[in-house]
This record gives C-alpha cells, structure tokens and sequence, in this order.
C-alpha cells in the first residue's frame, strides 16, 4: 500500500469514528432514542396545588408511561393549577373518562409526575377532556405540620 | 503626555489593521473553497495532519476526564445518597462544557501550534512567495485546505472526546463503584435532550474549531518571518485560542442554556 491510501484509509476511519460517536451521543446518551415522537392528544386535569411538577414530567398508568405533560398553566376564575398532558394517540378511546389523577413523586426525593387511575365509565378521555377528580402534591411541610397538629392533639 | 497619547493611537491603529488582516485572510480562504472542490485531495490529507493525528490525545483525555468525573462525581453525590444521578452528571457536564471546551484546548495547543508553526516558518524560507511567483495562490492553495480541515476535524474530535468521557465515567461508576447500570444510562437518557444538550455542544465546537484555526493560520501567515517571530507567532496562537474558546464559551453558555 502506498502512502497516499494509507492516509485515506486513516481520514475515513477518522470521520467514520466521529459520526459513530455523534450517532451514540444522540441515541444512547439523550433522549432521542427513547423519546416518544409521534402524535398526542391534550386532556386537562385541574390541580389544587402541583407542588414541583415541571413541565415534561411523564404522566403514567399502572407504572407505564403513556405520555408527558405539554403545559401547566394558573387558572385565576378557580384559584387552580390547569395541567395539560399530552397522552400517546394509540390510548386515545382507551382511558376511562372517569380516571383518578394524582401527582405522585418517584422515590423519596425524586422528580414528581402524574399517574393515572382507569375508572370504571364506558366514556374515554378524547382531545380536550377534562379529568374530574384529582389529587394534590403531596407537599411535605403540610404533611410535617399535620403530624405536629396531631401530635399536639393527642398529648392534651 | 502627548507620547502616551500617540503610543496609544499606535497601538490601537495596529490592532485594526491585524484585526482588518485577519478578515481579508478568511474571505480569501472562504474563496479557495472552489480551489478544494477541484482538488479533495488537499483537504485530505490536511484532515490527517490536524485532524487523525490528534485522536490519540483527544481519545487519552476524554477517557480520563469522564473517569475522574466520575469518581469526583460518585463522591460528592453518595454523600446524599444521588448515586443514580451520576450518570447525569458525568454526561450533562461533558457534552455541554467539557467536550467542546477541552477538545478546542487541546486542538489549539496539538494542531493550533503545529499549523502557525509550519506556515510561519514556509513564509520565512519564503515557499509562500514562491508559490506566489508561479501565479499559484498560496492562500487559496495553502491555507484554505487548512482552515478547513481544522473546521471539519474539531466537530468530530469533541463528539469523540463525549463519547469517550461517558464510557469512563460509565467504568468508574459501573465497574468500580457499583453504580447501578439501569439507572446510569437511564437517568442520562432522561435528563440528556438532545435538541437543548447535543446539538447545541456541537454548535459550540463548530465555533470554536472555527476560531481556533482561524488564530492558527492567521499567526502563521502573519508572523515576522524569522526564527524568533516564528517561535513568539506559536505562543500567540496558544494563548489567543485558548482565551477565545474561554471568552466564547462563557457568551455561547449564556445565549444558549439560559
């Protein structure tokens, strides 16, 4: 072999290594490998507080991811958080109307999300539905204070 | 009074007058473009000499930055039980600062110097002249395939560098530490975005590769041609590139990830 392909072989081998790490930093590193992309539909959920829900939280049933939040937003008229998730087409028709939602947090200090309770209704949650009964974040100074009131309650 | 006043103007005139320099250089290299088109074979082989030559220490440093990141990170994070995080962390630190940021460091000073250092010293044995003298343009034939290799090669060696940097920091805290490896990878994949995270680290080597060889050629081709402005051009471009990838980094940083 003579020089001149022995630099072209090392060139390509260069730019073959820089594309092979560029295509492992998209797919094994971020979120482009995992991520869902296709289309969503919007259901609503009104929240008395959400404690430290972020937008992008993932909404799930039964512990399975079936889509993420799109926004969070203060509704003034009802003093309430309006959470607005974005759940995977192929659920669409598939919720039960009457579903429970709850802002739950994964481990003890862990990023909070939204799960979803099926309910029993023949109806299904469809773009724009609204999610009836929901449950606050558990915010842990009000779980503390509540422990300390009963505390005191019982010692009198 | 006056003499300070008049040292000052001089100074300042000067500095234009390079900065002026500088642009004509690169709108002139910009042209030779068409000059590569015709003739790959010169980005070719300038793509070995800037760009495979410096694999090995891109590869060496990025292996062990992520291995130190991930012991300093395992560390700091056990002390509050976010072992789990320690994938994102390694991860988020290197694709957003690290990788473009050390990979232009150690470009400016392995290739950077190297090109100042070959074109100062063509222009001192007066091959640039030479070259102009058979009508052949040097800045179009000479060092246009330059800038462009260097361009091209600091992209791929920074992605390189990340890559490497989460592989060792993945041995550290998988193997050594016993980092859970679900968690390792996944709580990356979960933090990681790859619009807001990837693409903008590679913007950011895209400039500085950019600036770095820009230093590089413009120190060479610019430097008083004797042996001592040749050795005085390669400090400059050492520590000129080194200043802007930090400069520029900080205002990239701002503008993109606030």
């Amino acid at each position: 072999m003579n020089k001149k392909t022995v630099i072209e072989i090392w060139v390509g081998v260069f730019m073959a290594l820089g594309l092979v790490a560029l295509f492992f930093l998209a797919m094994q590193v971020s979120n482009l490998g995992t991520a869902y992309t296709g289309e969503t539909f919007d259901v609503n959920a009104r929240f008395d507080n959400i404690g430290g829900l972020k937008v992008k939280a993932p909404v799930t049933i039964a512990g399975v991811e079936v889509g993420r939040v799109t926004g969070i937003r203060y509704d003034a008229e009802d003093f309430r958080a309006v959470v607005v998730m974005g759940i995977q087409e192929q659920y669409l028709e598939r919720i039960p109307e009457d579903s429970f939602a709850k802002i739950l947090t994964a481990g003890l200090l862990g990023e909070q999300y939204v799960g979803l309770d099926p309910g029993g209704s023949e109806d299904t949650l469809a773009e724009g539905s609204e999610i009836a009964v929901t449950q606050s974040a558990l915010v842990l100074e009000e779980v503390v204070g509540q422990f300390i009131f009963g505390k005191a309650k019982e010692g009198t | 009074m006056i003499g300070f006043f008049a040292k000052l103007g001089g100074w300042g005139l000067q500095a234009l007058t390079r900065l002026g320099r500088a642009h004509l250089l690169l709108l002139s290299m910009m042209r030779g473009l068409l000059e590569i088109l015709r003739r790959p074979r010169l980005l070719l082989d300038q793509v070995f000499s800037v760009g495979v030559l410096t694999i090995l220490i891109i590869a060496v440093a990025g292996l062990f930055v992520g291995m130190v990141l991930g012991l300093q990170g395992f560390y700091i994070l056990s002390r509050f039980g976010g072992e789990t995080a320690l994938g994102l962390m390694v991860a988020a630190s290197l694709v957003r600062e690290l990788g473009p940021v050390l990979t232009a460091l150690l470009f400016a000073g392995r290739a950077g110097s190297a090109l100042t250092a070959e074109i100062g010293l063509m222009k001192a044995t007066e091959q640039l002249s030479g070259l102009e003298m058979m009508a052949v343009n040097p800045e179009h034939r000479v060092l246009a395939p330059r800038f462009f290799a260097g361009f091209l090669s600091v992209p791929l060696l920074a992605a390189l560098f990340s890559m490497l940097g989460v592989m060792g920091g993945w041995m550290v805290g998988g193997g050594m530490l016993s980092v859970d490896q679900g968690a390792f990878w996944n709580g990356m994949q979960n933090g990681i975005d790859f619009r807001e995270d990837i693409i903008n680290g590679v913007i950011k080597s895209v400039v500085f590769g950019f600036v770095c060889t820009w230093i590089a050629i413009f120190q060479g081709y610019d430097c008083v041609p004797t042996s001592e402005g040749v050795s005085r051009a390669t400090t400059r471009t050492v520590v000129h590139s080194s200043l802007a990838v930090l400069g520029l980094d900080f205002v990239l940083t701002a503008l993109m990830f606030s």
